[in-house]
Formats: structure tokens, sequence, C-alpha cells
């Protein structure tokens, strides 16, 4: 059929440099893990830690992954997505609260079923929320950096004021449901039962999401829209609903981890989603825009090294963060696996 | 002429403050090759972008067939069956290969008849079929973005230079590709500053110059004469 000249090229092997560079991101948890064992000395202090650590990063990861695909495909920059935490964290906890019999029976079964009514609710609302933050606020302003700030700070204000309205101006305190409470011991190391369910729902979550994004069609949309939109568009993809999708996504992503770390912290406020960006901007900083992956490693090595530099020199503590971001944009100035690059 | 796939009228485009396209009249034949021709700056690839939607006309009239594009978004101009290659080629470089072609099939499933003549046409496309597109030549990103657009039939393909920075051999690659294309009946709209490829490929030609369409008529007409391409481009084709 063809008269082309013919081509066979060949695969060349990467070299081992290039090797170790892709895969050195995926190799900075376990480093960091190993890295704390030896530098803590107690095994039980580490494997505590080590828990605490990677339950704080999964739980930061909830909030941080919707905001780094909002960013990536929709090139937003969505300083309102705090609002979808604190309003997350109230509803799920309006829900347990109704849900008292549940929480306090001394049923696993019960308690998981109560906490899992509350994280569809939180979803739920916040997905409808972000739906209508994205028609209201955010599309007016697609394409416009310094008004994307300044409304959707705008956004966050109005939203955590409604909090003030709805459920009153102070914070709720709370209790974790009956068998959620305290830790079990391994390895004489004392590990909080909520925090290992954090971890688990965490890992479901990321796996999830890497599973629609791999190996869906709408996932390769998306993918394929954070790179270059107007392509995906000019494939005859209606890219605008795709958007929307992802935002709702996001921001129930968003109202899923107020959820879970309304129950870790067990105090919730108005406030808690905007305190929390700080983080999630780390995050999504130090994992690359666009990047669900580079958002979970980076969440896993935020939570690790705040749990880790705590016991070792809690005055660094305060700047651990920062200073990981620092030390990770020296490395990768674009993040350490950006599927859209910084411009 | 057969009956026109696809018609501007009076088209104009602006980008930001800039006036970019005047007043463009243009009509492409259904089957064949038509050329869009003229000097860097012209207007060529913001034409093509505007038949696509990627900018918005401003006033003017753009049919393909019997239906009017301009009120349309860029997806549903898509799906009415017209294939584009854009001048960067817009490979998704972080994906497959495999996956850049999936997302070419709008059913979402390639027909594996064109997949084989896609394979027999581009060969490296088949041997790094499972690799990260980002890792492709340039001449092998572009083999992507023609074979794309070649996954499944198009009422009209709207190419943006598809030899451009290519060595002579992948150049040839792409004019077969385009050939095998044509002979299938396709209509192309190509824009292209290749002058050999131009001239074998070409059944129709439209320069455009400022802005505007400036002259159409037979690829062969403007070819043979040299001064007519002095006239209408500034320099003879053979040195652009």
């Amino acid at each position: 059929m063809s008269d082309a000249p013919d081509h066979s090229p060949t695969l060349a092997s990467l070299s081992i440099s290039d090797r170790l560079g892709q895969a050195m991101p995926y190799i900075l948890v376990p480093l960091l893990v190993v890295l704390g064992f030896f530098a803590i000395g107690s095994s039980s202090s580490w494997l505590t830690l080590t828990v605490s650590g990677l339950a704080m990063g999964m739980m930061i990861f909830l909030m941080a992954s919707g905001l780094t695909l909002v960013f990536g495909l929709m090139d937003i920059i969505n300083f309102g997505h705090g609002a979808f935490i604190s309003v997350g964290a109230f509803v799920g906890i309006s829900v347990l609260f109704t849900l008292g019999d549940w929480t306090a029976a001394a049923s696993l079964s019960l308690n998981l079923i109560a906490v899992l009514l509350a994280i569809v609710a939180a979803m739920v609302v916040t997905g409808i929320l972000g739906w209508g933050f994205e028609r209201v606020i955010v599309r007016p302003v697609y394409g416009q950096h310094l008004h994307q700030i300044l409304v959707t700070v705008g956004g966050l204000i109005v939203i955590e004021q409604m909090i003030h309205v709805i459920w009153g101006p102070h914070e709720i305190f709370l209790t974790r449901p009956e068998t959620l409470k305290g830790a079990i011991t391994y390895w004489g190391a004392a590990l909080e039962k909520y925090r290992l369910l954090a971890v688990a729902l965490g890992l479901i979550v990321f796996v999830a999401i890497r599973l629609v994004l791999r190996r869906t069609k709408i996932g390769l949309i998306v993918r394929a829209g954070v790179q270059n939109g107007e392509m995906v568009q000019a494939l005859g993809y209606r890219l605008k609903l795709v958007f929307v999708g992802v935002f709702i996504a996001g921001s129930a992503l968003a109202g899923l981890g107020g959820v879970m770390w309304g129950l870790y912290q067990e105090v919730i406020t108005a406030g808690m989603g905007e305190e929390m960006m700080i983080l999630v901007f780390i995050v999504v900083i130090i994992g690359g825009l666009g990047s669900v992956e580079g958002a979970f490693i980076g969440a896993l090595l935020v939570g690790l090294t705040q749990n880790y530099i705590a016991f070792l020199a809690p005055k660094l503590a305060l700047i651990s963060n920062i200073g990981l971001m620092a030390v990770i944009l020296m490395w990768r100035p674009q993040g350490m696996m950006p599927v859209v690059k910084a411009k | 002429m057969s009956d026109p796939i696809l018609t501007l009228q009076g088209v104009h485009t602006d980008i930001a403050q800039y006036h970019i396209l005047e007043d463009v009249n243009l009509t492409v034949p259904r089957g064949g090759v038509t050329m869009l021709l003229g000097r860097n700056g012209v207007g060529k690839t913001t034409t093509l972008r505007t038949i696509m939607g990627l900018w918005k006309a401003r006033a003017g009239e753009i049919t393909l067939g019997d239906r009017n594009l301009v009120p349309m978004a860029t997806a549903e101009r898509a799906r009415l069956g017209i294939g584009y290659v854009p001048e960067d080629m817009g490979i998704f470089t972080d994906l497959t290969v495999a996956e850049n072609m999936t997302l070419a099939a709008a059913s979402g499933t390639l027909d594996p008849q064109r997949l084989e003549w896609i394979f027999a046409t581009f060969p490296a496309l088949s041997t790094f079929w499972s690799s990260e597109a980002g890792i492709l030549s340039g001449g092998q990103k572009q083999m992507l973005a023609i074979a794309r657009v070649m996954a499944e039939e198009r009422q009209l393909y709207l190419i943006d230079e598809p030899t451009k920075g290519l060595a002579p051999a992948i150049i040839s690659t792409m004019a077969s590709a385009l050939r095998d294309l044509k002979r299938q009946g396709a209509s192309i709209l190509l824009v292209e500053q290749n002058f050999a490829v131009a001239k074998a490929l070409g059944d129709t030609a439209a320069v455009m110059d400022d802005g505007h369409v400036i002259w159409t008529g037979e690829m062969a007409e403007l070819a043979n004469d040299a001064d007519l391409q002095e006239r209408l481009i500034g320099l003879s084709m053979e040195t652009l």
C-alpha cells in the first residue's frame, strides 16, 4: 500500500544514570524511611513515627491530588481549594454526629460504615460545591492568573463565612469512632488505629486515581489534556466537560481529605482548609505540576520529614517542609515529576 | 473543479489586537491536495487554526460541505471529520505512542487494517509502540502526528508544514504517506514550504499574502511559472 522507504529503527537502552534519574523520585520515600531508621535508633519509635508520617502524608495527598490535576489540566491557581477541605470536614463530622449511636458502638463494622457515610456525604456536597465554584468563580477568569488568585481567595473567604453562618463561629471538638480510638502494639511500637485507617484509605484512593488515569479513556484524555488541551480538543474531545469533571472530582477529594483530617485532629474549624493549603501547595510544587504520582510521593515525603524532624530536632520541625521544598527544587526546579512545565 | 469540501468566505481573524486574517476567501475541492502557500507570517497557520476553531473567526463564513463551522467548538469540528496536524505536531510526549494513537480514534479502538497501513508507512511507530512519545526523534514525532490523522477516515485533513526541519529520507516518507492518503480520495489542505513536496503532491494551490488569499489556481500552473511565483511570493519557490 505504501511506497515509503524502509526504516528499521531499534530501541536503544538507557544509561544507568538516566535510569537512576527516572527512578529517583520513587526511591526517595524508601530512602527517607531507611535514613530515619538509622537516625532515630529505636526501632519502635521509628515505626511509630513512620506510620504517623505516612498517615499524615496520605491525608495531605487526598487534599492535594485534586489541586494538582486542576493546576495541570485547567491551568487554574485555585486558592479556594481549602474551602472544600473545611466544608468536607464540617459535613462529614455533622453526619458522624447524626450517627452518634453507630460511632459510639464498639463495633468496627458500624464505625466504618458511619465513617464511610460521612465521607460519601462530604464528597457529594463538596463535589456539588466545586461544580458551582467552577461555574460562578473560576470560569470567568480562565487564563488570567492574577484574577484567579484574587477571586478564588474571595471565594474561600465567602465559603468560610458561610460555614460560620451554618455551623457557628467556634471550633467543633469531636472524638473518633469507638473502635478507631487508641493504638495497637506491634514490634514494641504503638500504632494508632486511625492512622492505619488513613494509610489504607490513602493507598486505596491513590491506586483508584492511578487506575482511572492509566486504564480508562477518560484518564487518557485527562493526562493528554494536562499536556496539550488544544490538541485534545482538535482530536474531538470536549475538554470543558473534562475540566468540570476534574474540578468536581478534585473538590470531592478535598472534602474526603477534610473529613479524614478533622478526625485526625479531633477538632474542626472553618479555617482548617486554609491552614492546610500551605502544605498542599508545597506537595503540589515539589511533586511537579499536574502529577498525581508526584503529589503522592511529595505528600509522603512531607509527612515523614515532619514527623522524623519533630522527633530528632523539634525546633527544626517548623521549617522542615519549607526546607524539603527548597532542597527538592534545587535538585529539580520543576518539581520531581512535572507533567506541566512551569512557565 | 469538483464540488468544494471546504469554503471560507470573507473570514477575518484577530489575535489579541492584531488583525491577522483579512477577508480570506478560499475553496478546497473535494478529493485531492490543495496547497496553501506564502511567505512566513502571512496567515497560513492562522487560517488552519481558524478552520479548526482554535482561533475564533471574527467575521465570515466557514462551511464544511453544507455545515456552517463558525458557531461550532473545536471538538465539534473534529467530530465532523476534520483531522488536524499542527505545526508543532501536538504530540502528547508523556503518553506512549499507542496512547497517542488511541486518542486519535474517536471510537476508542483502532481499526487493525488502518494500523497495518500506518505501520507499513511508518515502521518506527511499531518499534516504539509502547514507548513514551517524548523519546521519539523530531521525524518520528512528525510521523506520529501524521499517523494520528490517518487512524480514521476524515472528511478533510488540515496539515501544517509536515516536512519542516526534517531530513530528506523522512521527508520522502511523509510525502509517501500523504500520497497514500491522496490515492484514497482524501481532501487535504496542506501548508508546505518544501517546493518539491508541494509540486509533487499539490493539485490546486492558494497563495496568501498579508492575511489575504491573493491567488488560487492549479498547482502545476504555479509550479511551471517562475514569474508568477516571483510576483506572488516575492521569490522563486525553488528557493523557499
